[in-house]
């Protein structure tokens, strides 16, 4: 099949690691990965904070770039949130956005509905020789309603050794603007989890966003507590061969 | 708030009316970020709120599972506030009606002002200096307690929480549990400090058992329910086709209320309607399971105008509207008045968990507040224009909400009324250029480099606003290449090790679109 890759503007600047694992795992399931340069980011920043316009604009630029797509994979929960949840907000109902959103909408996945439900595999020929907990994050949990598809796939990860997360359904106080508009209360929540992280004793926190990974992992590297945060991109392409660096 | 003269919790207040009493306000507060900063700094806060939320989220996630039809009754409960709300004006008239015919009266209040003078007209023309009250979010709303007091006439709560709230001259930081910040141990100190001041003192030797602490708590309010002549309440329900009242509470002090004084006043939102029993029902499945976690409330008390010889022989209806029009004139915002104030979403809401409710500067704190205040306050004060920031939208109220208002719905429609208002200039420029970078992949690829080449000159504490994220976290390091310019070198050379083409041109090939996997069952 071929997969049109949303790389997010996040990934795109600051975790291209991420994007290159899922190059590589979809690539090893025997699928062809497109990736259509015009595209930049969902506009969820905007969205959350209050800029519809700026959003609005995002959402176009989104649907041109991904029109033709047979299935738009977007590697963050959030985004492919956004997309789903969102867009079909942004458009006055009826208008070209609108029907634009309403025909692309239910093609856009993240990565583990993408590998169970549309390509049907859990097990991925993955081996990651760690201790790892979940971490279900607040959209892919509640929006994408991902349920346990992460938790198949991890399952069949050779040498893996899952811990369940402590409190795992609560937000861990990202949530965008929010980390910097209310910095006290986003840092209070943030090392409530990164507490509920070490206490499962695992050395890799796995999550399906980075934005989420990047202030849990930020918090546990500033209290040296040596877990790293790792995407599940990274973990299902991890091989024998070629093991994920962590 | 828009209470008659709002005063400072130090005003004086004449020392014959009011025994010793002062009541704290909102009115001032500063706004969320920097109240709930002391806040998350405070740890027995913090223990005593995680310790209470917990408990009571536990208790209601339990008993909601074991209801197989809670997804129905819940829809249903959405959909009768919906329709009553459409049809407002009708069921107010219905209710109107009822109340006159069983012998009520019915009273409007446009606003909080309104409301006040009304009360206050009532209580005087009984020639009563003393009311008691049943526990109600609406005369908090208006601040009527201290409007009685500055006519002279003292209001005394009698939900033990509330009571707790009243004697510590502090204010109210949950819906359903007002001390819920307080522990045992501080509620002793109140009791033994301040019960004598208000009527009957606690025990010299008063323990923090609950047990103790809910009998110093009877013996204090029994004279008062027995002597007083007059009785403030709110409700929960309005019906319509009867016109009853319905008041839900757990320890029997409402009831006292409801039905021993001469003379009962109910303040009640317009939004409280529902039309029949029928759909009572279902409010009376939903609301104590999602608000105290329990099958039933121990005390249901409704009652329909008077009853010659038994109860109140005189009943007043004040119907407040204080901005409620306004809410239900916004498509989106409307769905906040679908509220029963269960709670819910506060002790589910992590950020209500560590912030606490004073932080939301209202009566209505958490979520429900964060989209409430704003509506019926409108944005103009930084307090108000902070508050729909005052989430991550997690969507954790919208999951456990009984009547499904989307909550994060609602709170990015009003960050949409606060951007638009003048003002957050430093922020609309920075979302304004991070949009004009986003609008075009050269801008955005020119921006990974300038970003990546200065890699290593990003210091790990960042200076200004970006301290927000580095006082507490490391930040990520910035990769040598951005994915963008490794596809372009590198990526896009490579193909799929078992089948399928090269790697193409997006869109040269609809014909493949046929066999898209439509089997994504979600
Ligand atoms: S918004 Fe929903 S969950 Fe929150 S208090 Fe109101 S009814 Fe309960």
């Amino acid at each position: 099949m071929r997969i049109a890759l949303f790389i997010t503007c996040v990934n795109d600047t600051l975790y291209p690691r991420t994007g290159q694992a899922v190059v590589r795992l979809l690539r090893r399931l025997g699928h062809e990965v497109v990736f259509p340069e015009s595209q930049t980011c969902c506009g969820q920043m905007h969205y959350n904070t209050g800029y519809r316009r700026e959003a609005q604009r995002l959402a176009v630029r989104f649907v041109e770039t991904f029109a033709d797509a047979d299935a738009v994979l977007a590697p963050s929960g959030s985004c492919a949130a956004m997309v789903r949840d969102n867009y079909p907000r942004l458009g006055e109902p009826g208008s070209r956005l609108d029907r634009a959103v309403a025909e692309l909408a239910p093609r856009v996945y993240d990565l583990s509905e993408l590998l169970v439900d549309v390509l049907g595999v859990t097990d991925v020929g993955a081996y990651f020789p760690h201790t790892v907990t979940y971490h279900p994050t607040c959209h892919g949990l509640r929006l994408l309603k991902l349920g346990d598809r992460p938790y198949r796939l991890l399952r069949e990860v050779r040498g893996i050794d899952l811990r369940e997360l402590p409190g795992a359904a609560e937000c861990c106080g990202f949530g965008g603007t929010f980390a910097v508009k209310n910095p006290d209360v986003s840092a209070a929540m943030g090392s409530d989890k990164a507490r509920n992280v070490a206490a499962t004793g695992a050395e890799v926190l796995c999550a399906v966003d980075n934005s989420c990974l990047m202030h849990i992992g930020g918090t546990l590297e500033r209290g040296r507590t040596g877990v790293k945060a790792v995407h599940l991109a990274e973990i299902l392409a991890s091989t024998e061969q070629e093991p994920a660096r962590i | 708030m828009s209470s008659v003269s709002p005063r400072s919790p130090h005003s004086a207040v004449p020392a014959e009316a009011v025994p010793a009493h002062r009541s704290a306000t909102f009115v001032g507060m500063p706004p969320f970020p920097d109240a709930a900063r002391a806040a998350t700094r405070d740890s027995q806060l913090r223990h005593n709120l995680r310790k209470a939320t917990h408990t009571i989220r536990d208790k209601r996630d339990t008993v909601v599972s074991e209801l197989d039809d809670w997804s129905e009754l819940r829809a249903a409960g959405k959909a009768i506030k919906d329709r009553t709300l459409r049809h407002l004006d009708h069921y107010l008239e219905r209710l109107e009606e009822a109340v006159t015919a069983a012998g009520g009266t019915v009273h409007w209040a446009a606003d909080a002002a309104e409301a006040n003078a009304i009360v206050t007209g009532l209580v005087r023309a009984t020639g009563e200096r003393d009311v008691v009250k049943v526990k109600s979010m609406a005369t908090q709303e208006i601040e009527l307690n201290e409007a009685l007091a500055e006519a002279g006439i003292t209001a005394y709560e009698t939900d033990l929480a509330e009571l707790i709230v009243q004697l510590s001259e502090d204010l109210p930081s949950h819906i359903l549990v007002p001390a819920i910040h307080r522990n045992r141990a501080e509620i002793r100190e109140i009791f033994r400090d301040r019960m004598a001041a208000w009527g009957a003192p606690a025990p010299d030797d008063l323990s923090d058992d609950p047990r103790a602490l809910a009998e110093a708590a009877r013996v204090h309010l029994r004279e008062r329910f027995l002597r007083t002549r007059v009785a403030v309440s709110g409700a929960n329900f309005a019906v319509a086709e009867t016109g009853t009242l319905v008041v839900l509470e757990s320890e029997g002090n409402g009831r006292m209320c409801l039905t021993l004084p001469r003379t009962l006043i109910s303040v009640v939102g317009i939004e409280k309607i529902v039309p029949t029993w029928s759909d009572l029902e279902v409010f009376l499945q939903l609301l104590p399971r999602s608000s105290t976690g329990e099958r039933m409330n121990p005390y249901t008390s409704t009652w329909t105008g008077v009853t010659p010889g038994d109860g109140p022989q005189e009943f007043h209806l004040v119907l407040l509207d204080n901005g409620r029009t306004d809410v239900l004139a916004d498509t989106v915002g409307r769905q906040a008045l679908r509220c029963i104030r269960c709670s819910a979403c506060l002790n589910i809401c992590p950020v209500y968990e560590r912030a606490g409710g004073h932080a939301y500067g209202s009566v209505y704190p958490g979520p429900i507040g964060a989209i409430l205040t704003p509506q019926l306050r409108g944005t103009a004060s930084p307090a108000d224009a902070a508050l729909p920031y005052a989430s991550s939208l997690c969507g954790a109220c919208y999951e456990v909400c009984p009547v499904a208002i989307d909550i994060p719905e609602v709170l990015v429609h009003l960050r949409e009324e606060v951007t638009a208002r003048p003002g957050h200039l430093g922020e609309k420029a920075a979302m304004g250029a991070a949009g004009w970078v986003l609008e075009g992949e050269r801008r955005l690829g020119a921006a990974q480099r300038a970003a990546s080449a200065a890699r290593g000159l990003v210091p790990r504490r960042l200076p200004g606003p970006g301290a927000a994220w580095t006082d507490t976290r490391d930040i990520p390091e910035i990769p040598e290449e951005s994915f963008r310019s490794w596809w372009r070198r590198e990526g896009r050379h490579g193909r799929a090790e078992t089948e399928g083409p090269a790697p193409g041109q997006l869109r040269d090939d609809p014909a493949e679109r046929a066999g898209r996997g439509e089997d994504g069952g979600r």
